[in-house]
């Protein structure tokens, strides 16, 4: 049983899915989602654990390596694994009042069995070994937030679900077809096979622009600026909970991919000796944490102000990628897992004022701090975790950041990231400031505080980026052995 | 020139390709938008397609036990498709003789390619099916499928 953990993961909610649907009571289907995402989150859990024993290896069908599907779990994949299991279940334990008032009743099924698809592809992404694998299970997370986005309740929501169809599927596209070349070059599909392949043919064109094809692929789903046009009408117009967990999820898992192409199938020296993708990567990053911060400080709207801000903050993990040491790819898979929690938890926080104030329009936001007191105290902590605050997870991840930065010499960019901390100060404190500095609303005046069921997991989330950002162990440490690790087996490719 | 007309199969797939990236970038109508995706998508499975086949190669089909002959057969036939293109196939005979199988019929193409496409075929019509659905309702609640009479609506709303 404990040597199947590895396919479980994926086997369960993949088949919970239609049986869901088929089994079609509301109430039912939510119990038995909540604990489906509960049980995955248990196996990422133990499979986490038991990483001291070195990495595993889970052969499909108990066909060998390089023929058949491995499903590899190493540090890196169960730390994302775990943070999105962990996302998802706590995500589906606050949402059904939620999804009671934002989703309409026929579709709850629907929605339950497309929710755990999402998670059923996104941790697919994370522990196959096999690349043709990763686009699919990229298009089966991707459909399936699609339809999610869709089934908010403006009439904005399919359009934004359109556009994003549209934009994600060139992105994965692109992703195809730098594996169709990888695969003419290399024979094989097995990731570790083609880093194994990769030396001699290094200086193909081929070669080239397979990965070119792969990184633009990538970088729409990651929704890297200036690619990121899909994300702020999707993220605005879905509804409340599917919000939390792609914005907690789905760009990261992009962002982890993109680590297992540059670290593990094309080596560092590949992506940043022979092609200048560090200062590329370092340039789109400092220009798309300005700009899209500058943007998010201009929203009236909060959704689209938080995610305007996830734009800016993905910069900072491909800052942390782009400098190709242990400390930058440290600091980078650390805000993965940090922001992770942040805007989940933030999210989560605006999915409560939606609830009960019935808009996510600033406006109708304005004195919400008297009415809802736990709420906006909840956006209070959150935001500082945003911003960087020593004490909070943001600051965790920033430090490492910005010591990584110092320890190269890379002066300008230390004080670039300092500056754009600044303007989260400025779209943090705007919320701040309505909620408890204006004149009510009259919404919010009548507005009820939210109900437990919400506030605690949103202050398990929320109290989480506290925890870990005084205690470190199991985030940074386990950061910090996956940059190793990935590193080594860098140097290892080098050697041959 | 031979060369450059002998992988007139790539042409094609460059030319579908463009073609559906333009349709996606510049047509307004949202139907026309979707097209444009599925030639797109098409001209990747030529791509796999065309890589994996070896001129008079047939399908893989196991015979006997004579494997040195058919190794033999396997770099002929590939020498049409190019030099990179024959060494990725005779890892991939070595790679079917290591692992226990015997022989195979002649020249063969190479058939993981045209597997993996299957797959892609079935992301692409789910892909597709789930676009024209969101069309449908976003023609229920619009009244248009024209891109910017869409957005023209949404600005004075």
């Amino acid at each position: 049983m404990i040597e199947q953990l590895p396919v479980l993961v994926i086997v369960i909610p993949l088949m919970a899915a239609p049986l869901f649907i088929l089994i079609g009571n509301r109430k039912l289907v939510l119990l038995l989602t909540q604990l489906v995402c509960w049980t995955v989150f248990g196996i990422a859990v133990t499979l986490l654990s038991r990483m001291q024993d070195g990495p595993i290896s889970y052969e499909l069908g108990g066909w060998p390596s390089p023929y058949g599907i491995v499903y590899t779990v190493d540090y890196l994949s169960s730390f994302v694994m775990l943070f999105v299991s962990g996302l998802g279940a706590i995500v589906i334990t606050y949402a059904p009042q939620s999804i009671k008032k934002e989703v309409h009743q026929s579709k709850h099924t629907l929605f339950y069995a497309s929710y755990l698809l999402c998670m059923t592809g996104l941790l697919g992404m994370c522990i196959t070994g096999d690349l043709f694998n990763v686009f699919v299970f990229l298009e089966i997370s991707s459909l399936s937030s699609y339809a999610l986005i869709s089934l908010g309740k403006t009439r904005r929501a399919p359009l934004a679900a359109l556009h994003y169809l549209i934009i994600g599927t060139v992105g994965a596209t692109f992703f195809l077809i730098g594996i169709g070349l990888l695969y003419q070059m290399t024979g094989t599909l097995n990731m570790a096979d083609i880093a194994a392949r990769i030396q001699p043919i290094d200086h193909s064109r081929t070669l080239l622009v397979a990965f070119a094809f792969m990184t633009v692929g990538l970088f729409i789903k990651m929704a890297v600026f200036p690619l990121h046009t899909w994300l702020p009408n999707a993220y605005t117009y879905a509804p409340s909970v599917v919000t939390c967990f792609i914005a907690a999820t789905a760009t990261k898992v992009s962002v982890y991919a993109f680590i297992r192409l540059i670290y593990v199938i094309f080596t560092p020296q590949f992506a940043f000796e022979r092609l200048p993708l560090d200062q590329a990567l370092m340039a789109f990053s400092l220009v798309g944490i300005f700009v899209a911060s500058a943007a998010a400080i201009y929203q009236t709207n909060i959704k689209r102000l938080l995610a305007y801000s996830s734009v800016a903050q993905i910069g900072y993990m491909l800052l942390g990628i782009s400098m190709s040491n242990v400390g930058g790819l440290t600091a980078g898979i650390t805000h993965m897992f940090n922001h992770a929690l942040i805007k989940g938890g933030l999210f989560m926080v605006v999915g409560c004022f939606a609830l009960r104030i019935g808009s996510v329009k600033l406006d109708d936001l304005r004195g919400a701090g008297k009415t809802m007191p736990l709420t906006s105290f909840a956006w209070v902590v959150g935001g500082l975790g945003l911003i960087g605050l020593p004490m909070t997870a943001g600051f965790v991840s920033k430090w490492l950041l910005l010591t990584s930065a110092l320890s190269l010499g890379l002066w300008p960019v230390a004080v670039l990231m300092l500056l754009s901390s600044l303007l989260a100060v400025v779209y943090i404190w705007r919320v701040v400031e309505i909620l408890y500095f204006s004149p009510p609303s009259h919404l919010a005046q009548s507005a009820k505080e939210a109900p437990m069921a919400m506030l605690i997991p949103t202050y398990v989330v929320i109290g989480s980026t506290i925890v870990f950002g005084c205690w470190t162990v199991y985030s940074a440490g386990i950061a910090h052995a996956a940059a190793q690790s990935l590193l080594g087996i860098s140097q290892a490719g080098g050697v041959q | 020139m031979t060369e450059f007309l002998g992988l007139y199969n790539y042409w094609i797939v460059i030319f579908l390709m463009m073609t559906g990236f333009y349709i996606v970038i510049a047509r307004e109508n949202l139907i026309k938008t979707i097209i444009g995706l599925n030639i797109f998508q098409t001209s990747v499975f030529l791509l796999y397609i065309t890589m994996g086949k070896v001129t008079g190669g047939t399908a893989p089909i196991l015979k006997g036990s004579h494997g040195g002959e058919s190794h033999g057969g396997e770099t002929h036939g590939a020498e049409n498709h190019g030099a990179e293109h024959g060494q990725e196939l005779i890892a991939a005979a070595e790679g079917h003789l290591d692992s226990g199988v015997d022989a195979v019929v002649g020249v063969y193409s190479n058939p993981i390619p045209s597997v993996l496409m299957l797959t892609a075929i079935v992301v692409g019509i789910a892909t597709t099916a789930l676009a024209l659905a969101l069309v449908v309702r976003i023609r229920e609640e619009y009244g248009t499928i024209e891109e910017d009479e869409i957005l023209e609506m949404d600005r004075n709303s």
